[in-house]
């Protein structure tokens, strides 16, 4: 009997490896012939730890399922809840980037190849460097990390420079509250971005490749690092890469826990082993970037969505989406939500439809208030926005950013100055420290805010200015946009910033 | 001046380390895997060994949240502060844990059984509040389950 329980970090912080453990000791007190996998996450947390059981059928679910529920599971006892590919949460997603996470073992290239893995790279393999760049632009895919900016055409940038070295940078530092697409990815398919990467060395003339990975992320740390080791065992990285005659390897760099360094340049000052300071722009990366040397620096989704668009071709990548937001996107629903977890769907869909259908609302059944998208610079969306579609021209129109499409979902409860404090705080925390707008104004931002809290009402108009100081004399997004989220729970929130609200309460 | 065992483990170490390119960070991590933190006389080891002076390597040092210059308590734990987490009500878990503890962020209980340390999401938004005990993550924790976690670390 095969059974599935995920290894992922959701699924092991909800109780999987007990889960896996009980599963053995009791099979084996019942003398059952048990083969216990540990997959990625299908990424349905509510339901982890999802156990499933192989069946002629498919694979049947059960879940939450608690170290109790074992004797029951193996005995056929327990409720199921049928098969997982039937939930509506699967049937309603377009998985294309995140095709084999859940379902295959992460660390059998066996599995992956199975599966649809290496087609890309051969296809690939095949193809001269400008032609796998054209590839890539034609499907319209771009960077997932925040930005939106054309994966082909950086990359084309990078083709172009002439040096006697050229490096992949995969940007793994996923610091954005309600985030973690990365991190389900590298955990739960990890070849998937070694493929992106080798193919991404082949399309711009590149050997070397770093997956700048964050310490808080030990789990996806040691599943990569496996991962590293298996593909260069069989010849997918190496001095000859799938007997291509092209060289291609690459190692996992740990970050040391600064949100920062998740801007580009800051990054490669890190992984230079400097201090995570962000460099000022131009010089482009892509030209002089690691060491001096043209760089590709693309997002962990970036990468892993580059095998499918090398398997299935750009047109019909770009077939999804709408308008300039091509594909598809792994959208991460967070914080008070029913159900929470990763949805991966074509662009487009109105924020109001992830939040009250696939999330189910809120998890304590109170009103929404607020909708946080793109991470901790990210603007909060009031209800009357929740006919945005998920898309970035959209979002922009709207005062927003999809960032790297996480969304947070708060109920009534909450108190939106404390929200914009916090904006404020943490970007007092995290600041490089290199503009005065962003390392001074930020914890001014806090002391104003702290003001108004008090009854100041005259500090509400400092904030504002020091809002519009901060996003004109910020190097990087950081201390750029911080103001949307303070601004936006301003605006759509004013009575959570009305003087001495506790005495008027 | 550093004892000859100190020489000796930092040997071998800045061996393991030699092929990389930018080295430094790498070092850092298995200094203080080594030791728990970094210890102030392997700072000038490091500074010969990369040709940069002893107060750039300080400087990185400080840069990081992740580095220390001391012990931490027997066992570290980490709890996140961020958005999604709040949502679900983290501050109050914050200020429960941080009264329990009797120590500020940072801080190690006085019988050096726990460090508590706030961390800025740990990619467990769909099943918060979340922490983290001694690299073990742990999803959706509420009181008692803080108490528990607390009472096992000794705190
Ligand atoms: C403060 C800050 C933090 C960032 N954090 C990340 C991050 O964690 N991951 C990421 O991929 N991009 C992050 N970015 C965006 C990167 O600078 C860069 O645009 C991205 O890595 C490029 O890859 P892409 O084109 O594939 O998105 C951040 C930017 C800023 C300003
Ligand atoms: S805005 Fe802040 S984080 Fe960005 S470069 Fe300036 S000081 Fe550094
Ligand atoms: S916000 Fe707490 S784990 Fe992501």
């Amino acid at each position: 009997m095969k059974i599935y329980v995920p290894l992922d970090s959701a699924a092991k912080a909800l109780g999987a490896d007990d889960v896996a453990a009980t599963i053995l000791s009791e099979a084996a007190m019942r003398g059952l012939d048990v083969d216990v996998i540990r997959n990625g996450t299908r990424g349905m947390i509510w339901l982890e730890p999802l156990v499933e059981i192989e069946t002629d059928k498919g694979r049947v679910g059960y879940g939450a399922v608690e170290v109790a529920d074992v004797p029951a599971l193996l005995d056929g006892k327990l409720e199921s809840l049928g098969l997982v590919e039937d939930l509506d949460w699967m049937k309603g997603q377009t998985r294309l980037t995140f095709q084999r996470c859940g379902v295959t073992d992460p660390l059998s290239l066996t599995d992956y190849e199975a599966h649809g893995g290496l087609t890309g790279l051969r296809t690939a393999i095949a193809m001269t460097p400008a032609g796998i760049v054209e590839e890539v632009t034609n499907s319209g895919l771009r960077g997932r990390g925040g930005a939106g900016f054309p994966t082909g055409i950086k990359w084309n940038t990078v083709l172009g420079a002439q040096a006697d070295q050229k490096y992949i940078v995969c940007n793994a530092d996923e610091g954005d509250s309600g985030t973690f697409a990365d991190r389900m990815i590298m955990e739960g398919d990890p070849f998937t971005l070694i493929e992106g990467m080798v193919i991404a060395g082949l399309a711009v003339e590149a050997t070397k490749g770093y997956v700048y990975l964050r310490s808080e992320y030990p789990d996806a740390i040691d599943i990569m690092g496996k991962a590293v080791v298996l593909a260069r065992n069989a010849g997918m990285l190496g001095a000859d890469v799938l007997g291509s005659g092209r060289a291609f390897d690459m190692e996992i760099r740990v970050g040391a826990g600064a949100y920062v360094c998740g801007e580009e340049t800051s990054l490669l000052n890190s992984l230079e082993g400097k201090r995570g300071v962000v460099r000022a722009k131009p010089p482009l990366p892509a030209l002089e970037g690691f060491l001096g040397k043209p760089t590709v620096v693309n997002n962990v989704i970036s990468l892993a969505t580059v095998p499918v668009v090398m398997e299935k071709g750009a047109a019909h990548y770009a077939n999804f989406g709408l308008g300039r937001s091509k594909g598809t996107m792994p959208i991460q629903i967070a914080g008070n939500v029913k159900f929470g977890g990763l949805y991966e769907t074509a662009f487009g869909m109105p924020l109001g439809d992830l939040v009250d259908t696939v999330a189910g609302g809120t998890l304590s059944g109170r009103p929404v208030k607020a909708v946080q998208v793109g991470g901790p610079l990210g603007a909060y969306m009031p209800r009357e926005k929740f006919d945005t579609p998920f898309a970035y021209e959209e979002f922009d129109g709207q005062g927003g950013l999809i960032g790297h499409a996480g969304v947070v979902v708060f109920d009534d409860s909450t108190d939106m100055l404390g929200m914009a404090r916090f904006a404020m705080e943490f970007c007092a925390v995290e600041s490089c420290g290199k503009c005065t707008p962003c390392r001074i104004g930020a914890v001014r931002g806090v002391e104003t805010i702290d003001r108004i809290g008090k009854g100041d009402a005259s500090a509400i108009e400092l904030l504002e200015d020091l809002c519009e100081t901060m996003k004109d004399g910020s190097l990087c997004a950081l201390g750029g946009f911080t103001p949307f989220p303070v601004m936006s729970a301003l605006q759509n929130f004013p009575d959570d910033f009305v003087p001495n609200k506790e005495a008027a309460e | 001046m550093s004892d000859v065992q100190t020489i000796e483990i930092m040997q071998g170490i800045l061996a393991r380390h030699a092929t990389q390119e930018g080295p430094l960070l790498p070092i850092l991590h298995s200094v203080q895997e080594e030791y728990g933190f970094i210890p102030a006389d392997v700072v000038q080891i490091i500074a010969d060994h990369l040709n940069i002076t002893r107060a750039e390597v300080h400087g990185v040092i400080s840069f990081y949240h992740d580095f220390r210059d001391a012990p931490a308590g027997k066992h570290v734990i980490k709890i996140c502060r961020a958005e999604a987490c709040q949502s679900v009500g983290a501050n109050a878990l914050s200020e429960r844990a941080l009264e329990k503890l009797g120590v500020a962020w940072g801080g190690t209980t006085t019988n050096g059984a726990v460090t508590v340390e706030a961390v800025y999401c740990l990619g467990l938004c769909a099943c918060g509040p979340a922490a983290m005990v001694d690299g073990k993550v742990v999803g959706r924790v509420d009181a008692s389950k803080l108490d528990k976690l607390l009472a096992e670390a000794g705190a």
